[in-house]
């Protein structure tokens, strides 16, 4: 049986091929969700809501946020501005994704995949290089809704019974990911190298220098890849879409 | 908080979020033919990944020394192009044994 890598970035994109993709990102959810899920029931959010927040919303940083917000009895325009900024980030991925996608994306289509667009299911999706079809798309997004969920309604009813040593080596499942995203292309490609070690620096210097810590975080990704992404346009433009070995 | 009022705070918090991912996919529709935004578009999913996960994945554990050692795996793992759930398995692995040595 021929090793699946992560770097069959060329492979048809079927809806097995999505399932295939989703499954890591279902698994790492079901655990960071898990957390999630004991989070809000020790905040004395009832489980019901604590799954209910879970299925509507699909973003980890954005719903511990928002949890804060209502267990400390704020207000609806401190909640609807907590998630303006720490979700600010999901922009710039739809608007990477809709350059993605074939065109039998309807307009109605776009409407409700929009829903699924997260860190992870991005990270994926924009690393194929041929163009996301639906089939593939919604492969990719079942599992990890699933997984979040699943893992929601688990860490809220069944709550704390896993040792907080294997709770902890499960949040970094999803970090490792980004890590095995952002690797292979950096080892080939010195325009990626650069990108991927100045926005991390960027990253790093808002999160440790005092002076920033007015910022969210959400915001501080959102300057850290904008800066990046500019710079290393300008200096490594890709070659035109069409060209033989266009890099996507 | 009464449900209703926590209900209501949900739906406004899903719809924020719901738009801001929605906006962009529906507006944005036809392809995009500047050299620069095309080149911008490629960096920006590297760019964004790798500001999520430094420096934030060395606080992911709750512990310095196990998330270091989960991180220095998952690099030497997906430098050798392991598969995503390999790399992700792998790292929580060293995390795991790291936690019963720190």
């Amino acid at each position: 049986m021929k090793k699946q890598k992560s770097t069959d970035f060329n492979k048809p994109l079927t809806f097995k091929f999505g399932l295939k993709d989703g499954l890591p990102i279902g698994l790492g959810y079901l655990s960071v969700a898990f957390a999630f899920g004991v989070k809000a029931v020790v905040a004395g959010v009832p489980w019901f809501m604590a799954l209910f927040i879970s299925m509507t919303n699909l973003t980890s940083a954005g719903q511990l946020a928002g949890l804060t917000v209502i267990t400390t009895l704020g207000t609806f325009l401190e909640i609807a501005v907590t998630q303006l900024v720490i979700n600010s980030r999901y922009f710039l991925m739809s608007i990477t994704l809709s350059q993605k996608m074939d065109d039998n994306f309807s307009f109605a289509n776009r409407f409700f995949y929009s829903a699924f667009v997260t860190d992870e299911i991005f990270a994926v999706a924009s690393s194929k290089k041929l163009p996301i079809n639906k089939k593939y798309f919604l492969g990719l997004v079942i599992l990890p809704y699933v997984g979040w969920s699943l893992g929601t309604l688990l860490g809220a009813t069944a709550g704390s019974i896993l040792p907080p040593i294997i709770t902890n080596s499960l949040n970094i499942a999803l970090y490792a990911m980004f890590i095995a995203i952002i690797v292979p292309p950096s080892t080939k490609q010195l325009g990626v190298a650069l990108a991927v070690l100045m926005s991390a620096g960027i990253s790093c210097a808002l999160y440790f220098i005092p002076v920033f810590s007015v910022l969210k975080d959400g915001i501080k990704i959102v300057i850290s890849a904008l800066i990046t992404a500019c710079l290393m346009a300008f200096l490594f433009p890709i070659k035109k879409e069409g060209d033989s070995d266009a890099v996507r | 908080m009464p449900l209703g009022r926590m209900a209501l705070m949900i739906v406004v918090m899903a719809g924020v979020t719901y738009l801001i991912r929605m906006l962009p996919l529906v507006l944005f529709r036809k392809k995009i033919t500047s050299r620069y935004i095309q080149s911008l578009l490629y960096y920006i999913p590297y760019a964004v990944l790798s500001a999520m996960t430094f420096p934030y994945i060395f606080y992911a554990t709750g512990n310095l020394w196990t998330a270091l050692i989960g991180t220095a795996v998952a690099l030497i793992a997906s430098i050798c192009k392991q598969s995503l759930i390999i790399v992700a398995l792998l790292s929580c692995i060293g995390v795991l044994i790291g936690g019963f040595i720190f």
